[in-house]
């Protein structure tokens, strides 16, 4: 069986509120830049089917030579082989054109039965690179995956949270499958896969590498476009401080003004 | 047709985030010219659409057959790009949620338009699309447009007002069949456990009661509290992170940046200090009460209302008042 992962290199989670709608423009981020913290679900989940099912598992990302940290933390997890898909004409693709790359990276590499990946990235926060993907690799798409049931007869069964409940779906294979954050505890790097990541040698495919052409990725394809980044308006309520001489008043003062307010 | 909107429906319910996006586009269309067009894909449906007339829609695709009857991404996509192929909108509009999310997606990929997901607002600059999303986890706004002949948005729940429903407004209801073929499709649903009836959904709730680090003292009974008042109030319960990830409720009911987004009409947090992440997640809400033992809590400065006190005494107060007054 032949899993696959596609990771994304991010801000740290706890970074996000201090970067501006400059650094986000230009992409020259300035806060520290992890593996995306949806994807490491996505590898963990990728390290339990190896051992439930067999298999190898290869992690893959579309980025910039300093992208290669994400998968070397992935490969500090125990994946056990990476490439970096990295060409100036990748640059400014849009998801579309970023799941063009990934799909004719995963065709290259041989034929994969699953290809695991995050829920969304923390910074573009589309989630949109599943879909394209399953749609240009011609497999099925499995998103909110909370659990891979499982994995036989060329058909693999999860459970999925929707808004009315759980649902469980059988789909054939081969499969992209975004997963929630209720599938799994990722594990951390391990002290001797920091050491095997350090020396790992991560082959990087270019554009040619991918029979893609220029036209078809990178900012000239990209259909949709950011524009006007910028901080949400901040709120401009001046609080209301509600203090009684007892809780049972406060409350009682509180209601009444929630009651004028029309929000109940 | 110059704008076309999908209707979610699950089990002959439409979800009440497509009449939103209805009631948005709309106006669009009425700045833009041209029909509004609804679909509406399962089976037994009929009602859905007649509801879709009600609330704006010029003519309404009514897509129906009983290999339609859940939702399946490959039947139900080949639907809406035939009638995208067969009438050219420049714009079609899903709701943000789980299925219609990756609907939009394979639709917009497959027919290789531009998208953009999770919308907040909508305009139209020079006749084309301009959807405002939240980026970098809500701690930025983009403005997406859009190169080709159509723009494809998926907008979130309580982005726009619902309007108000005209049950004699007219309308045109046409009636089709699948488009895809009805068997060997690739996708087959085993099961559906439905979640306990009555729950309001956090994305959808008018009002949130919110709990945090501040129920550690007893969890337990924190949240039966915040449980109490928000049935009281017909609201949703939502949570912290800090209270999430030190297991004293479900990841479910998360609100924030790693957690789910909301736009309630009131939000009252109940031991929250409101850390920049979870602002990232409800700092939309129109009235936001903070109830913190902490006068220092950084909830405070985006509050309306403030109480400084104990959750454990006001929680159950406030309730008890609101009884009184709700009947």
């Amino acid at each position: 069986m032949n899993f696959v992962v596609c990771v994304k290199q991010t801000p740290d989670t706890a970074e996000l509120p201090k970067i501006s709608a400059a650094e986000a423009v230009s992409g020259d981020i300035k806060a520290t830049l992890v593996l995306n913290p949806w994807d490491e679900f996505a590898v963990e989940e990728g390290l339990l089917l190896e051992d439930r099912f067999g298999g190898d598992v290869t992690v893959v990302t579309v980025g910039p030579e300093k992208a290669t940290e994400a998968l070397k933390d992935a490969i500090a997890r125990g994946v056990k082989s990476a490439i970096l898909l990295d060409d100036p004409a990748f640059a400014g693709s849009d998801a579309w054109g970023t799941a063009a790359i990934l799909a004719a990276a995963i065709k290259k590499n041989g034929p994969a039965d699953v290809i695991l990946t995050g829920k969304m990235s923390v910074d573009g926060n589309s989630g949109l690179v599943a879909p394209g993907l399953a749609r240009k690799l011609g497999a099925t798409l499995l998103t909110q995956v909370t659990k891979i049931v499982d994995i036989s007869g060329g058909k693999i069964t999860v459970e999925r949270m929707l808004e009315e409940g759980r649902e469980t779906i059988t789909v054939s294979l081969p499969a992209v499958v975004s997963v929630s954050k209720e599938i799994n505890e990722p594990r951390y790097p391990s002290f001797m896969g920091i050491r095997k990541a350090a020396k790992a040698a991560i082959p990087v495919w270019k554009l040619g590498d991918l029979g893609l052409s220029a036209g078809a990725v990178g900012t000239g394809a990209a259909k949709a476009n950011w524009t006007d980044v910028r901080k949400p308006p901040a709120r401009s309520s001046q609080v209301v401080m509600v203090k009684e001489a007892t809780v049972d008043a406060t409350a009682a003062k509180l209601a009444d003004l929630l009651m004028a307010e029309k929000v109940i | 047709m110059s704008i076309l909107v999908y209707i979610e429906q699950f089990d002959g319910k439409a979800a009440p985030v497509s009449w939103e996006v209805l009631g948005k586009a709309r106006t669009l269309v009425d700045q833009l010219g041209g029909k509004l067009a609804a679909v509406v894909i399962g089976a037994g449906v009929e009602g859905v659409a007649k509801e879709a007339v009600s609330y704006g829609a010029d003519v309404v695709h009514l897509v129906e057959d009983p290999s339609l009857a859940a939702f399946r991404i490959d039947p139900y996509a080949a639907v809406v790009e035939d009638l995208v192929k067969t009438h050219s909108p420049k714009i079609v509009l899903f709701p943000a949620t789980a299925r219609s999310r990756d609907l939009s997606a394979v639709v917009a990929c497959d027919l290789d338009a531009g998208l953009a997901a999770d919308c907040s607002d909508l305009s139209l600059v020079d006749g084309g699309l301009a959807a405002v999303r939240p980026v970098f986890s809500g701690n930025l706004l983009t403005t997406v447009r859009f190169n080709g002949p159509l723009a494809v948005a998926s907008v979130r729940a309580r982005s726009f007002p619902t309007p108000e429903a005209n049950p004699g407004r007219a309308g045109e209801i046409v009636k089709s069949g699948p488009v895809a073929p009805t068997t060997g499709i690739r996708e087959e649903i085993k099961s559906f456990e439905a979640t306990a009836t009555g729950e309001v959904s956090l994305t959808d709730a008018k009002i949130i009661v919110s709990g945090g680090r501040g129920v550690a003292k007893d969890p337990e009974l924190g949240f039966k509290l915040i449980k109490e008042l928000t049935d009281t109030l017909g609201g949703a319960m939502g949570a912290s992170r800090a209270a999430v990830d030190a297991g004293y409720i479900a990841y479910k009911h998360q609100v924030g940046q790693t957690g789910k987004v909301v736009r309630p009409d009131l939000y009252i947090a109940a031991g929250i200090s409101g850390a920049i992440q979870h602002l990232a997640g409800m700092g939309n809400a129109k009235i936001i009460v903070a109830i913190n033992k902490d006068a220092e809590a950084p909830i405070f400065s985006v509050a309306n209302y403030g109480v400084v006190g104990d959750l454990y005494e006001v929680v159950p107060a406030l309730n008890a008042e609101f009884k009184k007054r709700l009947g």
